[in-house]
């Protein structure tokens, strides 16, 4: 019977009208509306839900919130497989299937558990001890086995089929928290008509108004609440964000927050957003999180917090059990039986630590200065053992046992930013230190002020502080009234004189004796405690364990707990999915796409295409009759060498120089000279980092006098231009001279092959001779095409062929394409990809990519004269220095001996007979490609003493690929060395 | 973080691209004897101090504008952004 | 004290009462041979290969918190020599091969698991590049192999190969780099250099570096003056500071890394992956967390912790590469800070000032060099002459023109 929730109580947040089914551990159940996955199983009396990482201890829940340590479950929901899900977060929803983890074959029986037998064993730190012989055995035997104890949920190899969201919001205050300090802060900002943001983690807005019994203004809390979420939600100034975790706190106010969607939310919403909030000041209104007690045996399933039990039944108005004890050093176990009896539960006794406590009317018996020594229940506690202040023994027959050690302030996003929390005596509790943060303000429990009035006049105080800050003004406004009862607490940490563990750590199965251990060894500060037990290295990151653990070594060093201290709090608050951090820019939108101008035409044509950073450029065009790419590649480069061959090389970096002093200004840019560059004609130009090392290398156009257009390589188009606006800003601001890249600005094709000038005949305007005479290798000037559409025409030769790239605005790209493809086909008009580009430019000895590779000289590229010395130009004093100017690798030439096999690059150039050592490399091979022209494999490479082993044979060394292929060093001109070609 | 732009306002940092101490502004010239020296310490050596920081960022995803920040390494709080060019001017750069 | 299992065993059943200190707590003495500042990874490696391997007597290793608590306790726990240049690769080799024989050397299990790392590539040059480094590691020795595509796959057939921006082309593979249990690498050092009478003094801050005609005479330090015959300084991150004190400057920015840690899954992925086309490189730890990170934030930084364009990025990678991941929740993150030096090479060297030596400029990748930098700086400090395998990590190598850069970046520290 699915309706049947045995320990369901009357009243609570539930609506009963809307019961939802929802599976566990292969079992049906319902709850209501309103029910978390927690509060569900409670209702329905379910107890065990998983088992503890290391002793796979059985465990239920501890907490009603986002610290829970033990209660996480695998969720499936369609596809969408999610482990390690805090059951106490999952909003209930209709289908929802959720499993236990960490356990096989059951989570009732659990093969694994033997661990917890061996037990003495694996004390904290045990593998650095053990596991060392014999040496192969690690790897082999020891370390499998831990492995596959590894880790609580299974990941599912399949993607992840959920959608992610990223988004960006503005505020004068972010509020985060929507307890009493929270809507207060909130109330009083947007009253002020600030632009406020209201975040809390919780689906229901309210924090412990929703848990509590608590009185304000003389009404249950619940109606004051109700009012202030109703005005808080006519505010048009004020944004209230549930199901969002504010996770972390940035520079300047920048907070990350997570918003989980609805369970009623559309499939094609976003599962989760992930939020960067840009806030002008923020009030920290999170609350507290109560700590257990550490007694032996205190993890059995059924011992719980304190709070967490009157949130159970308070709000869900579900029992964890019939008859319940509670365990206190502070006066919050007393509300804990007050209110658990008055839902009609059986108090079976309250055990306070403090001889002084108060009286207990609730319960069935009160023991003061006693302490719970020992539990028992396999699956679920069935007894408890009390140690009377006179040091008698009573066991005490209950289903539950509600804990309370004290509450920490959540604190931690005042303390992410490296300023630890300090320690307060007087509320037993690390406590925000002042002014940790920039523009934040902590208020409410989060600052240790635990009362629901100081809560409320904390939260009006942070707001108006916040608000003066800005210069907004706030109108007074009545403080509801409320209790404000003291803290009173005696700290009390663990229960000592016993053999039996005590669990400070659930999850990680760290308890007193691992931290003691660790101090016996000599690990004494706080981090290396936490680094050798793993204590406070959960899913939890410690919320219920860390300050309990301070405490038992400050009580086992006689250290004060102030000098004891904290680990450092790091973001995320609670665990964010990888996935919410990407958003959508994964798979294809991992990165932009850049398309050149004549990407459809491409596409029509044939292309296979190819990344080139951001870009996709036609890497070549398949041509029907063709079944291996190197077919259409020699196609291509056979056609730029004997007839015209067309290349959209518009992903080349083109830079707008312009300016009286544009001249002088690339003069220092580029190490050659460019002073005295005629208009109308184009120089070949390389540019050297500040280190002398070769930065790049392009042409440089001087359109005018005052009007250059310098080109770079693709891949360094964006540093290129960097590099030269910090020339112009900050090296020589005097200068006369503006930049800008245009590089999508113009389609730039480039025209290649012997019946070049004869194509562009055809499409440049008939005003503009093109005759060698007229426009010779290296002119460039503005012309018209196709009838008057204005374009620049240069004569530049990447292939060595009689070439030309010719530019028009980007948008004509793909019709200018199209029509010099229509007006060249009785000439072989060819379009080509970047394959064939990479041939023809390692046929002419031309570097590229794998030649400029941060790491080259200018004399290393042959390019050493270039360098000029009658000048200061960037890089070229340091490129003089001895490590750089010694004449080591050269680029040259190879070809294989035997005229066929392929030369790999990346293989190392070594002599005849030499062994297959690194001392023996004289170089290496930077790029190689398959010539059709020489018919032949052929190679570019660094190697030393170039010149002097032209004809030599060498030796290509592949280690990896198995490969040692004779070579012989020749010119890097493999093509019309001469350049005569170029030149007709 | 949050760059206050002398001409846009506040900029999320992610909009820029970072070069590192400011000093590099002040290229030394060439030209001039000792050249090698002075370049090689403007290259390479740096104060990298823990707290105050004159340092350039470029507005990439911007105006261009090279930026000189001043920021707290420790604390990362900026107290004052200048126009590049404008401190190089001022520095008489290039001149 | 000597570990086995066999005194596990006891220990347990005879209920732990036996376990002592792993390192003594002593009170300084007023001089030392040899004071190594920085109580990491390296400055306590550096004391026990003095030790141990160069008889060295009166050292002591001063920290100014708790040992371990710098980027050795924070870093994503890689080995590996897969590096391409001549001044590195034998370096990085003779480290991995320390890290092999570790838990020997140390009497302490600090998990060396060589699980394999594998560099993605995703174009044809970065595949040429790869041979090239590939190759440079065979012919020094150490293994490497270029597998294709398929092959990546059939390894770990969850990356993305279907759906990607930026295809998979094929990887290098290191099969013997892995992953290091990190804080235990600095206890096990600890243990092993206190076993043979070095002083580690914790909580103990360097204020001053005391010189007197160009000679180092000792430090000052919140506990009070220590005289040095030799002061070695290994401090990353703090290495510009510290030196400072010496009146020296550096070829050195200090920049933040963070790095991550997913909540614990069961096994999942083996070995240590490195996308190629985004920040990204991922491992699973022996706890089941995957432990991950990306590229430095980028700006010049002491301050321990970074910013979220940067998680976003990395995330973008991690999705982009591996699309289960999104489901992994990212549990902590942190930020270390990282000497980034000029070439983003290391120094290992002798200093403008007589006894002060310099050890640092790690970048992000000191972690993998820890044995191999301790045995250098432990050579340079007792012999005063350059370990073998790192005579090209000089402080005048950028004045010569002698840069070490895998990367070709150039002086611009945040690039490499």
């Amino acid at each position: 019977m699915t309706g049947l929730q045995k320990k369901r109580l009357n009243g609570g947040l539930i609506d009963r009208s809307q019961p939802i089914d929802f599976t566990f551990d292969g079992e049906s159940y319902t709850g209501f509306a309103g029910d978390t996955l927690a509060s569900a199983l409670v209702a329905n009396d379910v107890a065990l839900l998983g088992r503890s990482f290391k002793y796979h201890r059985p465990r239920g829940l501890i907490a009603s919130g986002s610290e829970e340590p033990n209660a996480l479950v695998t969720l499936s929901r369609g596809a969408a497989v999610t482990p390690n899900t805090r059951a106490t977060m999952v909003e209930l929803e209709a289908g929802l299937t959720a499993a236990p983890q960490n356990a096989w074959p059951s989570v009732r029986f659990d093969a694994m558990a033997v661990n917890d037998v061996l037990a003495p064993f694996l004390t904290a730190g045990f593998y650095y001890k053990t596991f060392m012989w014999p040496r192969a055995f690690w790897e082999k035997l020891y370390e499998p086995a831990i492995r596959r104890a590894a880790g609580l949920g299974r990941l599912s190899t399949a993607p992840d089929p959920d959608l992610y969201d990223r988004g960006f919001l503005h505020c004068d205050l972010l509020v985060v928290g929507a307890g009493p300090a929270g809507l207060m802060a909130a109330l009083t900002a947007g009253r002020a008509g600030a632009r406020v943001i209201l975040a809390d983690e919780d689906f229901a807005l309210g924090g412990r108004l929703n848990a509590e019994t608590l009185v304000i203004d003389d009404a249950p809390a619940s109606v004051w609440l109700a009012t202030a979420l109703a005005e808080l939600a006519s505010l048009p100034n004020v944004r209230t964000l549930s199901r969002t975790t504010v996770f972390g706190v940035f520079d300047h106010g920048i907070y990350g927050a997570v918003e989980m969607g609805a369970p009623t939310a559309k499939d094609h919403a976003p599962r989760q957003t992930l939020w960067r909030i840009y806030s002008k000041s923020c009030t920290v209104c999170a609350g507290a999180t109560e700590r257990p007690i550490a007694f032996p045996d205190n993890d059995r399933p059924g011992i719980m917090l304190a709070g967490a039990a009157r949130t159970y039944v308070n709000r869900w108005a579900a029992a964890p059990a019939q008859r319940i004890a509670v365990f206190t050093n502070n006066d919050d176990g007393h509300r804990t039986a007050a209110d658990l009896a008055a839902k009609g539960l059986t108090i079976a006794a309250l055990i306070d630590t403090r001889a002084n406590a108060p009286d207990c009317t609730d319960a069935n018996e009160t023991f003061k200065g006693a302490q719970v020594i020992a539990s028992e229940g396999r699956l679920r506690l069935k007894n408890i053992m009390v140690r009377t202040a006179s040091g008698g023994r009573r066991q005490i027959s209950c289903g539950a046992l509600a804990v309370s050690g004290g509450w920490n302030p959540n604190l931690h996003l005042s303390a992410q930013q490296r300023t630890r929390p300090v320690w307060n005596d007087a509320v037993a509790a690390f406590v925000p230190a002042p002014d940790a943060v920039a523009g934040q303000r902590l208020a409410g429990a989060a600052a240790g002020d635990f009362s629901t009035a100081g809560a409320l006049s904390g939260g009006v105080n942070a707001a108006r502080a916040a608000l003066a800050d800005l210069d907004i003004k706030v109108k007074h406004s009545k403080l509801p009234k409320a209790d404000d009862a003291p803290t009173r607490i005696t700290p009390f940490w663990y229960v000592s004189g016993t053999k039996r563990r005590a669990w400070l750590d659930f999850q990680n199965d760290v308890t007193v004796k691992d931290v003691a251990l660790a101090q016996a060894e000599g690990f004494r500060s706080v981090e290396h405690v936490k680094r050798y037990t793993t204590l406070g290295m959960a899913t939890d990151q410690g919320r219920t364990a860390s300050t309990n653990a301070i405490g038992v070594m400050a009580a086992l060093t006689g250290q004060d707990i102030a000098q004891t201290g904290t680990t450092m709090f790091r973001p995320p608050y609670t665990p964010v999915s990888m996935g919410a951090f990407a958003g959508r820019s994964r798979g294809k939108h991992f990165r932009p796409t850049r398309r050149t101008p004549t990407h459809t035409f491409a596409e029509a044509n044939g292309a296979t295409f190819v990344e080139v950073g951001q870009w996709l450029r036609a890497q070549w065009f398949t041509q029907s009759g063709e079944t291996h790419w190197r077919q259409s590649v020699d196609r291509e480069v056979r056609a730029v060498r004997n007839d015209v061959g067309l290349c959209d090389v518009t992903t080349l970096g083109k830079i707008d120089v312009q300016g009286v002093d544009a001249a002088a200004f690339l003069n220092r840019i580029y190490c050659n000279g460019m002073a005295k560059l005629p208009v109308g004609r184009v120089r070949y130009g390389l540019m050297l980092r500040e280190d002398g090392i070769a930065m790049d290398d392009g042409t440089a156009a001087r359109l005018g006098e005052d009007h250059f257009v310098v080109t770079t390589t693709t891949a360094n188009a964006g540093a290129v231009y960097r590099h030269m606006e910090f020339a112009r800003q900050c090296l020589w601001p005097d200068m006369d001279v503006q930049l800008i890249s245009t590089t999508d600005a113009w389609a730039q094709i480039a025209v290649a092959g012997p019946k070049a000038r004869k194509l562009l005949q055809r499409i440049v305007d008939p005003a503009h001779d093109l005759s060698n005479g007229a426009f010779p290798f290296m002119a460039c000037a503005p012309v018209t095409v196709c009838g008057g559409l204005r374009a620049r025409l240069f004569r530049i030769s990447f292939s060595g062929e009689l070439a030309y790239e010719i530019a028009v605005p980007a948008r004509y790209g793909d019709a200018l394409m199209h029509e010099m493809m229509a007006q060249g086909q009785d000439l072989g008009a060819t379009p080509y990809g970047t394959e064939a580009l990479g041939v023809l430019r390692i046929e002419k000895g031309h570097a590229a990519g794998n030649e400029l590779n941060g790491r080259t000289t200018a004399a290393m590229l042959g390019l050493g004269r270039m360098v000029s010395t009658a000048k200061d130009s960037i890089g070229a004093v340091l490129s003089r220095r001895a490590g750089l100017a010694e004449d080591t690798h050269r680029l040259t030439g190879f070809v294989p001996v035997d005229g066929v096999t392929p030369i790999p690059g990346g293989a190392h150039l070594m002599r005849e007979g030499a062994r297959q050592i690194a001392e023996n490399t004289l170089g290496w091979i930077s790029s190689a490609a398959f010539s059709p022209t020489l018919n032949s494999p052929i190679a570019l490479g660094f190697v030393t003493l170039a010149d002097a082993r032209k004809g030599q044979t060498l030796r290509a060394v592949s280690p990896v690929d198995g490969l040692d292929i004779p070579v012989r060093v020749v010119s890097p001109h493999f093509v019309d060395p001469e350049g005569g070609r170029q030149r007709d | 973080m949050i760059i206050p732009h002398p001409l846009l306002g506040p900029r999320d940092a992610q909009e820029f691209t970072y070069l590192g101490d400011a000093s590099m502004i002040q290229r030394p010239d060439g030209t001039a004897e000792g050249a090698e020296d002075a370049l090689f310490n403007y290259v390479y050596m740096r104060d990298n101090p823990a707290g105050e920081h004159r340092e350039l960022w470029y507005h990439e995803q911007g105006d261009r504008s090279w930026l000189v920040v001043t920021r707290n390494t420790v604390t990362h709080e900026i107290t004052q952004v200048e126009l590049a060019r404008d401190v190089a001017l001022a520095l008489g750069c290039g001149a | 004290m000597r570990y086995s299992g066999f005194r596990v065993i006891r220990e347990a059943v005879t209920g732990h009462k036996g376990w002592v200190p792993v390192w003594r707590d002593p009170e300084p003495q007023p001089s030392y041979d040899i004071v190594i500042v920085g109580g990491g990874g390296h400055g306590l490696a550096t004391a026990h290969y003095l030790a141990s391997r160069y008889g060295a007597a009166r050292v002591a290793v001063i920290e100014k918190g708790w040992i371990g608590g710098g980027n050795v306790g924070r870093n994503t726990t890689i080995i590996r020599s897969n590096y391409m240049l001549d001044g590195n690769e034998p370096f990085y080799e003779m480290s991995l091969k320390l890290w092999e024989g570790l838990e020997q050397d140390l009497n302490y299990n600090a998990m060396v698991s060589q699980r394999g790392i594998l560099n993605l590539c995703h174009s044809d040059g970065q595949r040429d590049a790869y041979r090239l480094r590939g190759n440079a590691m065979r012919l020094h020795g150490a293994d490497a192999e270029l597998l294709g595509p398929g092959e990546v796959r059939a390894m770990y057939p969850f990356l993305n190969f279907d759906d990607a921006r930026f295809p998979i082309k094929g990887g290098l593979l290191q099969r013997r780099g892995g992953t290091v249990r990190h804080d235990a690498v600095a206890w096990g050092y600890a243990r092993a250099a206190d076993s043979r009478g070095v002083d580690i003094i914790q909580n103990c801050e360097v204020t001053g570096l005391r010189v007197e005609d160009g000679r180092v005479l000792g430090v000052d330090t919140s506990r009070g003056f220590i005289g040095a015959g030799k002061v070695g300084v290994a401090v990353a991150g703090n290495s510009s500071r510290v030196m400072a004190m010496a009146g020296l400057r550096l070829p050195i920015e200090s920049h933040v890394l963070q790095a991550f840690v997913s909540e614990g899954l069961k096994p999942v992925l083996d070995g240590v992956i490195t996308y190629g086309a985004g920040h990204f490189y991922v491992s699973q730890s022996d706890k089941g967390g995957l432990v991950f990170g990306g590229d430095i934030d980028g700006y010049n930084s002491y301050a321990q912790r970074g910013n979220l364009p940067t998680v976003e990025d990395v995330c973008e990678g991690g999705l982009s590469l591996m699309p289960m991941v999104g489901q992994a929740r990212l549990l902590r993150m942190w930020g270390g800070i990282m000497d980034m030096s000029m070439d983003g090479s290391p120094i290992i060297d002798r200093t403008p000032v007589e006894g002060l030596y310099f050890n640092g400029g790690w970048c992000y990748g000191g972690f993998k060099a820890t044995p191999a930098s301790g045995l250098a700086f432990a050579h340079l400090l007792a012999t005063d002459t350059p370990h073998e395998t790192a005579t090209a990590y000089r402080l005048d190598r950028f004045r010569n023109g002698r840069m070490i850069d895998e990367k070709g970046m150039g002086a611009t520290p945040n690039l490499h």
